[in-house]
């Protein structure tokens, strides 16, 4: 015959075990967070999709990280059509907002201006909020201690200095392919104006002999 | 006693790991998504340091020519998917696996270049250029799971809170690493335009 659980014991199995069941069933928000690094073709339009609850937060920041001056067209429209954000020739910008509609948001990005330049832009969409870090820390009534607050503390200035990082690291793309560029500018320069330099030196020899060639007749008499 | 009590709230621990992963693999099927063409092949650029491993979890979804709907993810094309690493070398080229997931760890620092298209001769899918491709690329910090390894490791709260910080302390310094080989290319090639200039 079994022994009867300990009342607490249970009481914490019910606890751990429910919740997800619950989250299965209610399919509860949760933090999305998608960054990535695409290359946009001239003349092209690229778009993503994503479904999102009503009254959810979402910000959208981007970066263009490389090609032509470095500036890309974006916008967003809602579940009906509407266009929520819009901005032309922008190198990077941040926007957030709360949805009122539940449904499928359309994030654009436009680089239909350009004629040759290949674009290379960096986006980042952060939906919802950031979730306990184990599902039952949600369902917590007690007040925290100091140790878990100074951690949750340490951890949130942690993700501010990620997020600073990864800014710096794009603006340093970004620099490294100017700087790029501009290596690669200077050495076309430098080569063509040795070639010319060549050409206009070696024209020049050509020209010099061409009169001497065609006086020799006449300067003979006029030299000696 | 309270050793057989113990292993069953380890047993319930374990199953609330699994669920809770069944449940955030559904979930993240529902994520960003774009469309792609029959041919086309997508790519996407991800500058990672070294040592840092990237999941990646893409779902196709094909389109019904009768119910004018898109069918449910499980039912689409697989993907395949060529990551190459920053020199240009092929790091991995095969079929995305049943779960329409892929990682792979960086072994230089850099641009690593993950492209997705479809081998798939069932023409009908992508037909009219309606092709559904769900895609979530994390790397670094964001690829742990912390429910797992509570349950694995049998970590408290305290314990899981200080391994994350442990983690994301981590990434953050190898990050630093990255920025510092990235300084000095950027040098280099200053250096490099500078001297041509003066001569």
């Amino acid at each position: 015959m079994r022994s009867p659980a300990p009342a607490g014991t249970l009481g914490l199995w019910r606890r751990r075990l429910l919740p997800p069941l619950l989250l299965l069933l209610v399919r509860a928000e949760v933090l999305r967070c998608t960054q990535l690094t695409f290359e946009l073709p001239d003349s092209a339009k690229q778009c993503f999709h994503e479904e999102v609850d009503q009254g959810v937060k979402f910000t959208l920041g981007y970066q263009v990280i490389s090609g032509g001056h470095y500036d890309v067209d974006c916008f967003i429209e809602d579940p009906h059509g509407k266009t929520i954000y819009k901005e032309t020739k922008k190198q990077y910008d941040s926007f957030f907002h709360q949805t009122d509609i539940k449904g499928i948001y359309k994030f654009c990005f436009s680089n239909e201006f350009s004629t040759f330049s290949h674009k290379i832009v960096f986006f980042d969409l952060l939906i919802g909020d950031e979730p306990p870090i184990l599902p039952e820390m949600g369902n917590r009534v007690t007040a925290l201690t100091q140790m878990e607050s100074a951690c949750v503390t340490i951890h949130e200035a942690l993700k501010t200095v990620i997020d600073s990082q990864t800014h710096y690291r794009l603006r340093e793309a970004q620099d490294r392919n100017r700087a790029d560029d501009l290596n690669e500018r200077v050495s076309y320069w430098s080569v063509g104006e040795t070639v010319i330099l060549f050409v206009v030196s070696i024209s020049q020899v050509v020209l010099l002999k061409s009169f001497f060639t065609e006086k020799r007749p006449t300067s003979r008499g006029v030299s000696s | 006693m309270a050793g057989v009590w113990a292993r069953r709230l380890q047993a319930a621990m374990w199953h609330q790991a699994l669920l809770l992963r069944l449940w955030l693999a559904l979930a993240s099927v529902e994520g960003l998504y774009f469309h792609i063409g029959e041919t086309e092949k997508r790519c996407f650029i991800e500058e990672i340091p070294e040592e840092t491993m990237v999941i990646g979890n893409d779902r196709t979804q094909a389109w019904n020519k009768q119910t004018e709907t898109f069918l449910p993810s499980t039912s689409g094309p697989e993907m395949h998917v060529e990551v190459k690493d920053p020199v240009g070398k092929v790091m991995l080229s095969r079929r995305c696996d049943s779960e329409g997931q892929f990682t792979f760890t960086s072994h230089a620092p850099g641009d690593h270049q993950i492209c997705l298209y479809s081998n798939s001769t069932r023409m009908i899918i992508f037909a009219e250029g309606k092709g559904r491709v769900h895609l979530d690329v994390q790397a670094g910090e964001h690829t742990n799971n912390y429910p797992e390894i509570a349950a694995k490791d049998k970590l408290t709260e305290l314990q899981l809170r200080t391994r994350q910080l442990l983690h994301q302390v981590e990434q953050i310094g190898k990050e630093q690493n990255y920025q510092v080989y990235c300084e000095e290319c950027l040098h280099m090639t200053s250096e490099s335009a500078n001297q041509r200039v003066l001569w």
